[in-house]
Parts: structure tokens; C-alpha cells; sequence
């Protein structure tokens, strides 16, 4: 208890001596108020920002008031946005990349198309995306999807291919037919490639997000620090910036556990 | 009735240097619940023709047929027991065990009643919901072989399986397996380059020759068991057959040399 507590304040020294110099920057006046507002004055914004906007109304409960602050909106709006375009993305990837791991004639087809497309950044598909889908949630799920798409797919056909020839020997001499050395075989032993390529993919769509938010919708937190912007709110873009940081956190941290309940069995787990 | 019947088998493998003869010749018979070692230094095909009695790979001549029909194909009718193991070690030992029969399609009570009783049989009831990993190298390999036993095959082959064990281990295992297959009546073709351990466990040795692999004497062992590897029998036969896996370790290693030379 005593050493997690140590680590803590360790890890919070750094952090913590900046905050102390910008605040006393802030205050010795060295920095611009509009420019760069001091720390109190982004967690006072950080904290309008996140409560309620309006008054309770009749027959409101006080849950629902409670969450209808801008922020939460927000950061909901984004979450929903990383996690359809991400399963998309990495519905479409996970399956082709099983077949292109395990079929060398389909590898040899698809293969040159994915090594042309995947150095294509996502953001140059908004021209594009914006053409096919026009303006709202469409064209964000699609920047996204393609985000998680190619880190899925390049980890899952290598998660395939390095399938030790052993467990595949070992199955068919239990018996094992094609469609359950797929599930249960092929599938899992991929795992831990496939969970890194999912790891690196949403936080790829993470990225995408913001960006997406910056041009097609007028909702979340891409958007809110674009819009705030135009104000000159340098308070409530920094506080936007923290969310998107906490929000972000949040999503690694979760496929994180995820990863290491799915991954228990596996030997070099990181934690 | 589970003979085994090994009919002029010859195995060529095409190898950028030119063909090389792994077997040649093999014609075994191995009755029912017969416990057989084949021995060998490497390179003398004992493995290729475990894996042709698997049907990982089939001969190029000649033919494996077991009770009345050809061996082409891996089944489990034939469990295999390698010397990595081979446990998915994404299953816990109990998924391990239980994993071939859920391919069977066996029921659920059928399937927990078997796994109970080989998580007895193997002295593993402690570890059924352990993972691979958290196991050592000789509950590994008890693991691998009550998977094998679920099957209920007739046939076991097993690769070297103890080939990766500690002494005290090994020998601990080697009592173990003895004791299933008296219990069980398998017949087992059993994969080893240690004189000693064909000696303390087969009923028939089978020595192969290097390159290409034949037959090079087929030695019945008759004392009883528990055999002592430190009686003046157990130690004649063990200088005859030393004799004879020396000779082709020879030619193993001259051949080795040879190439080196070329290189």
C-alpha cells in the first residue's frame, strides 16, 4: 500500500512541478490570458464544461440532468464514433486477414491491393469520404473504420501465419476438421497478434476521430475544440484537449485488461 | 483386432541436394498391445516412420495398413504424443484433455466422466484448471498423454516424448506410462535414442540404420518388469545394442563430415 502510494507520488512529480511553473507563470503574467489561460482557470472551464448547462427542468430526473452537460455529450459522441467505425473496421479486417493468413492463394491476390492502399493516411480520405457520404456520423465511421482496418488485418495474417505448425499437427491427430482447426485452433493461437493489432487500431480510430469531428459533424470533442476556437476560448480547448487525453486513457486502459483476461494463458503477458 | 502392418515401406524425401532415401524397405508386423521402441541415432527415420503411422506424412512406396484399412490421413485412432508436448496452452489441462472428445461429439457427462478419470489415472486432479504455462515439463507431457488416452485409440505413438525431461523425471514417467499401458492394453510404438529407456520399457526394440533407414536388428526383450537397469542382463543387452546404435552413429557422423567437407 505504502509503495503504491510512493509510486504514485513518483509518477505525479513531473506532472505536478509543470502545473506549479504554468500556474505561476500564468500569474506572474509572463503568458498571454488568451493564449494560454493558467491551469485554475482550464479546470474551472474543465468543470462548466462538464456540468449542466441548464437548469434542472419538471419532470427531468436528477440523473439525466446531471449527465446532459456539454462534455459528457461529447466524449459520448465521440466514444460511439471510435467504437462503430472500429468494429467495422475491424469486422472487415479480422476475417479477411484470417483468410489471407491461412490461404496463400487469396494472400497472393489481395495483397498488392492492401500494400497500395494501407500508406494511405486515413485524413486522405476525407475529400473523398465527405463526396460519398456527405456530412454527419457516415463519413466518420468510415475514416475510422479505415483507421482500424489495415493495423487488424496486418496483425492478424501474421498472427496466422506464425501459427506453430505443432498445435495444427497435434489437432488433426485428434481428429480436428477443417472448420474447428479455424475456431479453435487457428483463432486463438493468433490471439495475442490479432489483440495488438486491436490495440493498435483503436487507437489509430481514436486519432481518426478527431479529426473526423473536425469536419463533418457538430458534435464531440473534435469538434468542440474547433468551435471553440472560433471564440477564442483557449480555456475550453485545453480542457477539450485533457477529455480528449482522459478519454483516450480510458479506451487503451480497457483494451488493455481485456487483452490480459484474453491473453492469461499466454506466456510474456504485459501488464 | 488392431495389428499393425508395415508392407515394404519407402519414404524419399526431394531435397535441393538431390533425393534423400529417409526408408527403405520397412516391413514390420506389431501385435495388439505390444510395446515397441524404435532406435535410433537421428537421421535414421524413426521419426519418419512415426509420422507415416501417423499419416502426417505417408509413405512414397509400400503401405501402413491398420485393422484392414490403408493409413493416409492423420485420425484418432492413432493418438500421437510429441516431445513438445503440443498442448494448446490456450486450454486449461481439463480443455486439453477433454478437447477430442468434444470433436467426437460426445455428450457432456460422458466427456466429464472420462476427463475425471484420467485426472485420476495421471495424478493431475490438483492442476485440471491450470494453463500450460504454469505447469512443468513432466506434467506437460502427463497432460499430453491423457489427452491422447481420452481418445480411447487402440494406438498410441509417441515421438521422443521424454526426450526433453530431466533424469528423475524421465524415469518417473517412464513408470507411469508402463503402468497405463498395462492397465489399458495399448499398443504403443514408442520413438527414442536412448538405449537405456528401450531397454526399461519395450517388449520389442527395433534398431533402424542411418541413411537409408531399414532394419537393422529386431530385438525381443524378455525380462520382466520392473526391469533393473543395473542388473547384468539389463546391461549385456544394453553394450549389444550400444554396439549396433554406435555403428550407424558413425556413419552418421562421417556423412556429416563428408558434407561439411563439400560446404
Amino acid at each position: 500500500m505504502l509503495q503504491r502510494f510512493k509510486d504514485f507520488a513518483q509518477g505525479a512529480l513531473v506532472p505536478v512541478a509543470l502545473l506549479i511553473l504554468w500556474e505561476a507563470g500564468s500569474r506572474l503574467g509572463l503568458f498571454s490570458e488568451v493564449l494560454l489561460p493558467s491551469p485554475t482557470a482550464v479546470a474551472i472551464k474543465w468543470w462548466a464544461y462538464l456540468m449542466p448547462g441548464q437548469p434542472q427542468e419538471a419532470g427531468q430526473s436528477y440523473l439525466a440532468w446531471l449527465v446532459s452537460g456539454e462534455l459528457l455529450h461529447d466524449a459520448y459522441s465521440s466514444l460511439y464514433r471510435v467504437i462503430a467505425g472500429f468494429l467495422i473496421g475491424a469486422g472487415l479486417a479480422l476475417p479477411m486477414g484470417l483468410l489471407m493468413g491461412a490461404k496463400q492463394r487469396i494472400y497472393d491476390l489481395f495483397n498488392p491491393l492492401m500494400q497500395i492502399l494501407r500508406p494511405i493516411p486515413p485524413i486522405a480520405y476525407i475529400p473523398l469520404a465527405i463526396l460519398w457520404f456527405g456530412l454527419g456520423n457516415p463519413p466518420s465511421f468510415f475514416l475510422i473504420a479505415i483507421g482500424a482496418f489495415f493495423p487488424v488485418l496486418m496483425n492478424t495474417i501474421a498472427g496466422v501465419r506464425q501459427v506453430d505448425g505443432i498445435y495444427i499437427r497435434a489437432a488433426r491427430n485428434l481428429g480436428v476438421g477443417q472448420w474447428t482447426m479455424f475456431t479453435r485452433v487457428i483463432l486463438p493461437a493468433a490471439t495475442p497478434y490479432i489483440l495488438a493489432g486491436v490495440r493498435i487500431g483503436i487507437g489509430t480510430a481514436f486519432i481518426v476521430v478527431i479529426v473526423s469531428e473536425m469536419i463533418a459533424v457538430n458534435d464531440g470533442l473534435g469538434f468542440r475544440i474547433l468551435e471553440a476556437r472560433e471564440f477564442m476560448w483557449s480555456d475550453k480547448i485545453i480542457a477539450g484537449m485533457i477529455t480528449i487525453g482522459l478519454l483516450g486513457l480510458a479506451i487503451d486502459t480497457a483494451v488493455s485488461r481485456l487483452n490480459n483476461h484474453l491473453l492469461r494463458w499466454h506466456r510474456g503477458l504485459e501488464h | 483386432m488392431s495389428e499393425i502392418f508395415i508392407k515394404n515401406v519407402q519414404k524419399v524425401f526431394k531435397t535441393p541436394g538431390g533425393d534423400v532415401v529417409a526408408l527403405k524397405d520397412i516391413n514390420l508386423t506389431v501385435k495388439q498391445g505390444e510395446f515397441v521402441c524404435l532406435l535410433g541415432p537421428s537421421g535414421c527415420g524413426k521419426s519418419t516412420l512415426l509420422n507415416a503411422l501417423a499419416g502426417f506424412q505417408p509413405p512414397s512406396a509400400g503401405e501402413i495398413v491398420i485393422e484392414g484399412k490403408k493409413i493416409l490421413e492423420p485420425g484418432p485412432d492413432r493418438g500421437m504424443v510429441f516431445q513438445e508436448y503440443a498442448l494448446f496452452p490456450w486450454m486449461t489441462v481439463e480443455k486439453n484433455i477433454a478437447f477430442g472428445l468434444e470433436i467426437q461429439k460426445k455428450s457432456k457427462a460422458e466427456i466429464d466422466l472420462t476427463v475425471n478419470q484420467l485426472l485420476e489415472l495421471l495424478h493431475l486432479k490438483d492442476f485440471r484448471e491450470r494453463f500450460p504455462k504454469d505447469l512443468s515439463g513432466g506434467m506437460r507431457q502427463r497432460v499430453a498423454i491423457a489427452r491422447v488416452l481420452a481418445l480411447d485409440s487402440p494406438i498410441m505413438l509417441m515421438d521422443e516424448p521424454f526426450g526433453a525431461l530431466d533424469a528423475l523425471t524421465r524415469r518417473n514417467l517412464q513408470d507411469e506410462l508402463l503402468r497405463v499401458w498395462e492397465k489399458l492394453g495399448k499398443t504403443i510404438i514408442f520413438v527414442t535414442h536412448s538405449i537405456e529407456e528401450s531397454i526399461y520399457l519395450a517388449d520389442r526394440i527395433v534398431v533402424m540404420t542411418y541413411r537409408p533407414g531399414t532394419v537393422k536388428r529386431d530385438q525381443y526383450v524378455a525380462m520382466p518388469r520392473p526391469r533393473d537397469p543395473s542388473s547384468a542382463a539389463f546391461n549385456d543387452l544394453k553394450r549389444e545394442l550400444g554396439r549396433l546404435v554406435m555403428e550407424e552413429q558413425q556413419r552418421h557422423a562421417d556423412d556429416e563430415m563428408k558434407l561439411a567437407a563439400v560446404d
